[in-house]
């Protein structure tokens, strides 16, 4: 018997379409024999997700909640991964993000609105997009994997995050938490109604998806971005320049990380503390494969992970642990990965 | 006697009928060319002999006899040898152990007796090797490592491989592709010589003028079945392109006289690193004027990949300077030296020529995107992007399903013709063309060429680079030798000598 790999020519979006539910299929039932491992019915578990996630209006508000910061850091990194360079490091500059904008919330807490949010937002973008800019600049002037880089650029950003809230900026009457004081209210994003959903980063998120989408098919930059990461080579033939496409897209994913850490700041804790994330900027890296690096896709599929995290809540009172939501995201990136394998290959057995 | 008959040979692939019902015979001791353009399923059908596809119908015959291939594996040990046209050889070992490598372990261990354990096992391989090298006069060394060998030297280390497994019946596919003419010489002696010894040759070609040299009899392919089967001194290279093309084919490319004028290309002791860090061009000085092609005769490798890259502005020059229109291109960047008006028609047609994933479109407009009228400010105008698609893959003739298809799935001709028309379509005053054709079938070599002239007679400079000696012969007017970093013995193409260019292609200063 042999087996032989071979090169698929052209791939249908049926098939892509039905590879992305396979992979999640595949994930639930491996999931499923674990969650048994644990004495727990899969089905049940799977029912109580459901509904904690999408089967009452305040359940549905925290699932948008847990979206927010998913879709804002997957439309980054589904242009950077197009040009092919693989930044892991959107949790990082996610927590950039959150420690500058806290800064100017905590310098100045008397300032009005209109002042304090925009600045907010600006240097949360400015510092999420220079941890993203060194990861790339080593890549382009000294050939560095942008993976590795930005990968331990991420604890940089978590041990600096810990020195400030267990240090300088712990909040005096915060009973020891290892957190800042809560921010003045003009320092703290409108939310909606009853829910938590703070909803200028939800329709910054959605705008900034659709947007990006746009210019990756319809613009001279989204044709320079797509042929680099194609092929090299042609696009350097092409008279294209690697370095200002490593280095525009690191910023934009770098700085739409850092606009979901202002969001979380300024929308949720209301406050910097430990444990801002949990695991946002990874999470977005399995977004934005799932969405097959379209930020469109982005929209609906960040979604799905926020109601994963409301549901992981749920599960935990079954007696599961928390990090079961973490393996059954591991499982579904490890399909979709292969799964997209699979899209470009055959594999055929010979007698 | 048939060597080999093959029978109602029946292949599909996925939307393929790669053979048709072929039917096809050797006789021992006759070189029998397998003549057809890319794709007509040459290598399909020889796969099959050796093992490496299951025919859907039709049956083999060797020798008389009815057999089953299942793998490579029975071919061999039924002494059916092949030589691929990308040798399957480790670059670090040397001939002996390569051959050894082959080797099944009871080939191996039967000389090898109790008193002579100590002795080394290569040796035998070794006496084995030179006797085949002898009597088949092929002049292998079997203590050379390979990378020291030249790639006529490697092809018959593959040679005596499929002997020394017993071969009787050779399949070489393509085998004069990486060859110098004189190479090329020296392998027909040896097929003179392996035929003589009664073995049975088949040799896969596109290339008509070797195939009337060298064959016994030759079986024309084309979309998968055999058009015919001739004996070689019976035909001539008319007949044999139009059963292999479907129509009449031109040899003779009209030339109009050119009008020397302005040089467009000045190049003065130019010096370049390859990209293992050797000094891969040598001061070369020279200039190519509007409406002429410079030929640069030569074996790939020899400098020919770093020279077009130097002047293209992709590698950076270590001494020396380029002017493009006398403007001073040195170090610029290959936007700046492609806006001078300076068309690249690249070595490496799919590594670097094109973007396999995007579309024909895209891919049209690859080096001009961001050019009026294809880009408007920060965005590409998709419609005119189409109807420039649309207009280009009708005059030059592109087959593809739709503007819209990656152009990973178009074959070979028709990609290198998308980049001659993305090339040439907006008359270059410079023209960089590696290997224009090299691969290509008869019909779309011919159709390249005559573009590569309709450029010179719009007024284009052009730097032709080819190892095809025919090529470099019939279009250009000037021809250079390169060899080692270095030109030699610059020409004009009316007063050329072959002979005398073969020699120096393989290095012999005359």
């Amino acid at each position: 018997m042999k087996i032989s790999v071979e090169t698929r020519e052209a791939t249908s979006r049926l098939t892509t379409l039905l590879s992305s539910i396979l992979s999640i299929g595949l994930a639930l039932c491996v999931a499923a024999i674990i969650f048994m491992g644990y004495r727990v019915n899969p089905l049940e578990a799977y029912r109580r997700i459901l509904l904690s996630a999408f089967g009452s209006l305040h359940g549905f508000s925290e699932t948008i909640v847990k979206a927010i910061p998913l879709m804002v850091c997957a439309a980054g990194l589904a242009l950077a991964f197009r040009a092919k360079l693989w930044n892991i490091g959107a949790e990082g500059q996610l927590i950039l993000g959150a420690i500058s904008s806290s800064w100017v919330a905590l310098t100045f807490p008397d300032s009005p609105s209109f002042l304090l949010i925009p600045s907010m937002f600006g240097l949360s973008f400015l510092f999420g997009s220079i941890w993203g800019l060194v990861p790339g600049l080593l890549r382009v002037k000294f050939g560095t994997q942008v993976a590795i880089t930005s990968l331990m650029m991420n604890y940089v950003a978590a041990k600096i995050l810990e020195y400030l809230v267990y240090g300088p900026w712990k909040g005096p009457a915060e009973w020891g938490f290892p957190q800042t004081s809560k921010f003045s209210i003009s320092a703290q994003l409108p939310r909606l109604a009853q829910t938590r959903i703070h909803y200028p980063t939800l329709l910054f998120g959605i705008i900034f998806s659709i947007f990006l989408h746009i210019i990756v098919s319809k613009s001279r930059f989204g044709f320079e971005v797509r042929a680099t990461g194609e092929n090299p080579q042609a696009a350097r033939y092409a008279g294209m320049e690697f370095f200002k496409i490593a280095i525009i897209t690191m910023l934009v994913s770098g700085g739409l990380a850092g606009v979901a850490g202002f969001g979380e700041v300024a929308g949720i804790q209301l406050r910097l503390r430990m444990g801002i994330s949990p695991g946002y900027g990874y999470t977005a890296i399995i977004v934005a494969w799932l969405s097959r690096l379209n930020s469109l896709l982005v929209i609906p599929v960040s979604l799905l992970f926020g109601g994963l995290l409301v549901g992981g809540d749920a599960i935990q009172l079954m007696g599961l642990p928390f990090a079961a939501v973490d393996l059954f995201n591991g499982l579904i990136l490890l399909f979709v990965v292969s799964g997209e394998f699979l899209n470009k290959h055959k594999i055929k057995v010979k007698y | 006697m048939n060597a080999v008959e093959m029978k109602g040979i029946t292949k599909r692939f996925p939307n393929v009928l790669a053979n048709d019902h072929v039917d096809f015979r050797v006789a021992s001791g006759e070189i029998h060319a397998l003549l057809g353009e890319n794709g007509a399923g040459k290598t399909t059908l020889m796969n099959i002999l050796f093992g490496l596809y299951k025919p859907d119908e039709g049956y083999i015959l060797l020798r008389g006899r009815k057999v089953t291939l299942r793998s490579p594996k029975d071919a061999i040990k039924l002494g059916i040898g092949m030589v691929h046209q990308h040798f399957k050889l480790v670059e670090t070992n040397t001939v002996a152990e390569n051959i050894a490598l082959c080797l099944q372990i009871d080939d191996l261990k039967r000389p090898l007796k109790f008193l002579r354990l100590l002795q080394n096992p290569l040796n035998d391989v070794e006496n084995h090797i030179q006797d085949l090298s002898n009597k088949y006069d092929l002049n292998v060394d079997p203590k050379a490592k390979i990378w020291q060998l030249s790639l006529g030297e490697q092809q018959r280390v593959e040679i005596i491989k499929t002997l020394f497994q017993g071969a009787n019946v050779l399949i070489l596919d393509e085998p004069t592709s990486v060859l110098t003419p004189g190479e090329v010489e020296e392998l027909f002696n040896t097929l003179r010589t392996i035929t003589d010894e009664g073995h049975a040759v088949v040799f896969i070609s596109h290339k008509l003028e070797e195939v009337l040299k060298i064959s016994d009899r030759v079986t024309v392919l084309r979309n998968g079945r055999v058009m015919a089967s001739l004996s070689t001194s019976e035909t001539d290279k008319e007949e044999l392109a139009r059963l292999m093309v479907g129509r009449e084919v031109l040899f003779r490319l009209e030339k109009k006289q050119r009008t020397r004028s302005e040089p467009v290309l000045e190049v003065k002791n130019l010096e370049a690193l390859s990209d293992k860090g050797r000094l891969a061009l040598k001061n070369l000085t020279f200039k190519v004027y509007s409406g002429e092609i410079l030929g640069i005769a030569g074996v790939s490798g020899n400098g020919q990949k770093e020279l077009a890259e130097v002047i293209t502005g992709l590698r950076n020059t270590e001494k020396g300077k380029i002017n493009i229109l006398g403007v001073d291109v040195t170090e610029s960047s290959p936007m700046t030296i492609l806006n001078q008006g300076t068309a690249h028609i690249p070595e490496e047609r799919i590594k670097m020529g094109i973007v396999p994933n995007m579309s024909v479109s895209e891919n049209l407009v690859l080096r001009r995107y961001n050019q009026h009228p294809f880009s408007k400010g920060f965005w590409l105008d998709a419609d005119i992007i189409n109807q420039y698609s649309e207009q280009l893959i009708n005059e030059y003739n592109i087959v593809t399903p739709s503007t819209k298809t990656p152009v990973k799935l178009l074959s070979g001709g028709n990609i290198q013709k998308l980049i001659l028309a993305r090339e040439t379509s907006w008359n270059p005053k410079l023209i960089i063309a590696s290997h224009p054709t090299y691969g290509l079938d008869v019909g779309a070599t011919e159709q390249i060429r005559q573009l590569l002239l309709e450029q010179r007679e719009k007024g284009a400079a052009i730097l032709l680079i080819s190892e095809d000696l025919n090529e470099i012969l019939s279009l250009s007017d000037r021809i250079i030798v390169m060899f080692n970093g270095e030109f030699f013995g610059e020409m004009l193409a009316e007063t050329a000598n072959i002979e005398k260019i073969g020699l120096m292609m393989a290095g012999v200063k005359t």
